[in-house]
């Protein structure tokens, strides 16, 4: 066969097909990735301006007490939520995994489908429920617990829950997939074999389930710490997150430089553990939605 | 006796898993529930309950602001939709099927926007377009959707490609169909599944998206999330609630719809593939 033929055959339909997503992913992924890595090392001017000269100043301010206490606090928020939805999640997926197939899949849909509610308007609703006048603390004075209503919103507590239940589907998704392929045999053996329930668990489930374990890990953990919207509704601008930082920036401030350095830190943070993630696992085997 | 003694044990961690369960369920439903509930409550701001109104639902047309942020979400989520469903079904099976240099690359750089968090990319965009002097706006924000919808909809669609396909797709060439005839009578049937999933996927997470919206959106429009954020401060509207709710019923009824054709497509290839 000739060249052109080749060409024609073979050439021509790889760039019309994986052309598209291949120019769009290197224009609006790759491309401005680097770029924001590359004005992190800048610095910013008196007027807010970029000044294109090397220098490290916006990760010296990152350290400054008021950004690093931020990162922080962010930092803990998003491993509490992430721990709570492991620790809440994964007997809640070991259920649905031990349920018959047709109706696993049902609960399944059913995780869904407060998710299609837009995620503003459900997080608004802890406010209406959780607010001075609100049915939670009305009900607590009804009831005599409480005398006066209690100051429940725009508090860490609050954002907590609203992280949590905005992350739960995330974590219960991945965990749910790998028990479900935990093979009951396996279970058997060691229960033939003389092993209690707790050891079993331990020694083969917990194990076995780990890269789904990681997986939720990973799906909770991140987007906890870049997250705006929740701090935003339910913490009033009270409780601020880096997200929040970043977001702010682009107001009266105008520090890219800064912004660029913040983000490269969640970059940092994410490839970190998605390297530590493909230790266990293929990437191709994340479940993520 | 061992062995009703464990039928007990069982039972009874059944019975724990499912009121487990059940208060999960209920912590999810919950904000739904409140949600839809004060939609019907008689008061301009919802602090608390205030009687029983259907206002709400007949007001919420004649607020322009409301609506017109609807439309633009509408808008986006379709063009979005169709942007990503359109380059993610032929980059699927591109990136499948022919072997070039760079596509481990390619396939790679789909799951940044996937894993990294929502604010980098749209601060990486934006600082990007700013630069470039890109105007923002509608085009901005399209592009921030797409950036986020074209992986979903690769992986999404990539899943349902079966090795098959390809000695099917080769069989149609051998008779005699054009690449394009192959294409439309053959290959998208096969994967179409995959592509309403990818494009009912795209929709919610365009129309749901608050990240990429509110920064790269200009001065003038804002959509309906982004609306919804910048109301906080003063409270939102109980008019809010009840376009939620009747989005939250439209949605469910085009799922519900999807699955439906889906499993009667699957049973109609069952059939034929008896025939």
């Amino acid at each position: 066969m000739n060249p052109k033929s080749n060409f024609t055959r073979k050439t021509l339909p790889a760039i019309a097909m994986a052309g598209p997503v291949s120019l769009w992913m290197i224009l609006f992924v790759a491309l401005p990735m680097l770029y924001i890595i590359y004005i992190s090392f800048m610095s910013r001017g008196v007027f807010g301006e970029v000044v294109y000269e090397f220098s490290l100043d916006s990760y010296k301010t990152l350290l400054d007490s008021t950004y690093f206490k931020v990162i922080i606090k962010s930092i803990r928020a998003a491993a509490i939520s992430t721990i709570l939805c492991l620790l809440i999640g994964y007997p809640f997926s070991y259920y649905i995994a031990k349920q018959p197939k047709e109706i696993a899949s049902k609960l399944i849909m059913l995780i869904m489908i407060p998710f299609w509610t837009n995620s503003l308007m459900r997080l608004n609703s802890w406010l209406l429920l959780f607010q001075t006048s609100g049915p939670v603390n009305k009900f607590l004075q009804y009831i005599g617990f409480i005398e006066s209503p209690l100051n429940l919103i725009y508090t860490d507590g609050l954002v907590m829950v609203g992280l949590i239940t905005s992350m739960l589907p995330f974590a219960v998704l991945p965990m749910y997939s790998s028990i479900e392929k935990l093979s009951k045999s396996l279970l058997e053996a060691s229960a033939d074999l003389g092993a209690s329930r707790i050891t079993t668990f331990i020694k083969i489930t917990l194990p076995l389930t780990f890269p789904g374990i990681i997986s939720s890990i990973i799906l909770v953990f991140i987007p906890s710490l870049g997250i705006y919207t929740v701090t935003d509704m339910l913490g009033g601008g009270k409780v601020l997150y880096i997200g929040n930082i970043i977001k702010n920036q682009f107001g009266a401030i105008r520090n890219w430089p800064l912004d660029a350095a913040l983000s490269v830190l969640l970059i940092v943070i994410t490839g970190l553990l998605i390297f530590i993630y493909t230790r266990f696992a293929k990437i191709e085997d994340m479940e993520v939605l | 006796m061992s062995n009703s003694k464990l039928r007990k044990k069982n039972n009874l961690s059944n019975l724990i898993g499912m009121i487990y369960s059940l208060a999960i369920y209920t912590v999810l439903y919950i904000p739904v529930l409140v949600m839809m509930i004060f939609s019907f409550n008689n008061q301009r701001y919802n602090y608390y309950w205030n009687g029983f109104t259907t206002q709400w639902y007949a007001k919420l047309f004649t607020n322009s602001t409301v609506i017109g942020s609807l439309w633009y979400s509408v808008i986006i989520a379709v063009l979005a939709t169709l942007i990503s469903v359109t380059i993610g079904t032929i980059g699927a099976l591109g990136l499948r099927k022919y072997e070039f240099k760079g596509r481990k690359a390619i396939n790679n750089m789909l799951y940044i926007p996937i894993i990294v968090p929502e604010i980098v990319m749209a601060v990486a965009l934006l600082i990007v377009f700013m630069k470039v002097g890109f105007a923002l706006g509608m085009g901005s924000i399209l592009i921030g959707h797409c950036t986020f919808c074209i992986p979903y909809a690769v992986v999404t669609i990539k899943g349902r490609i079966s090795g098959d396909d390809y000695s099917l797709e080769e069989a149609s060439m051998d008779l005699g169909a054009s690449r394009i005839q192959t294409f439309i009578n053959v290959t998208l049937p096969s994967i179409f599944p995959g592509v309403m999933s990818a494009a009912f996927l795209s929709f919610t997470l365009s129309i749901d998206d608050v990240v990429m919206s509110n920064m790269l959106s200009g001065a003038k429009n804002s959509t309906l999330p982004v609306l919804i954020l910048s109301m906080n401060k003063s409270g939102v509207t109980p008019d809010i609630n009840a376009l939620t709710t009747i989005m939250i019923l439209i949605i469910v009824i085009a799922m519900i719809l999807n699955n439906k054709i889906n499993n009667a497509l699957k049973k109609r290839r069952k059939v034929e593939g008896i025939l």
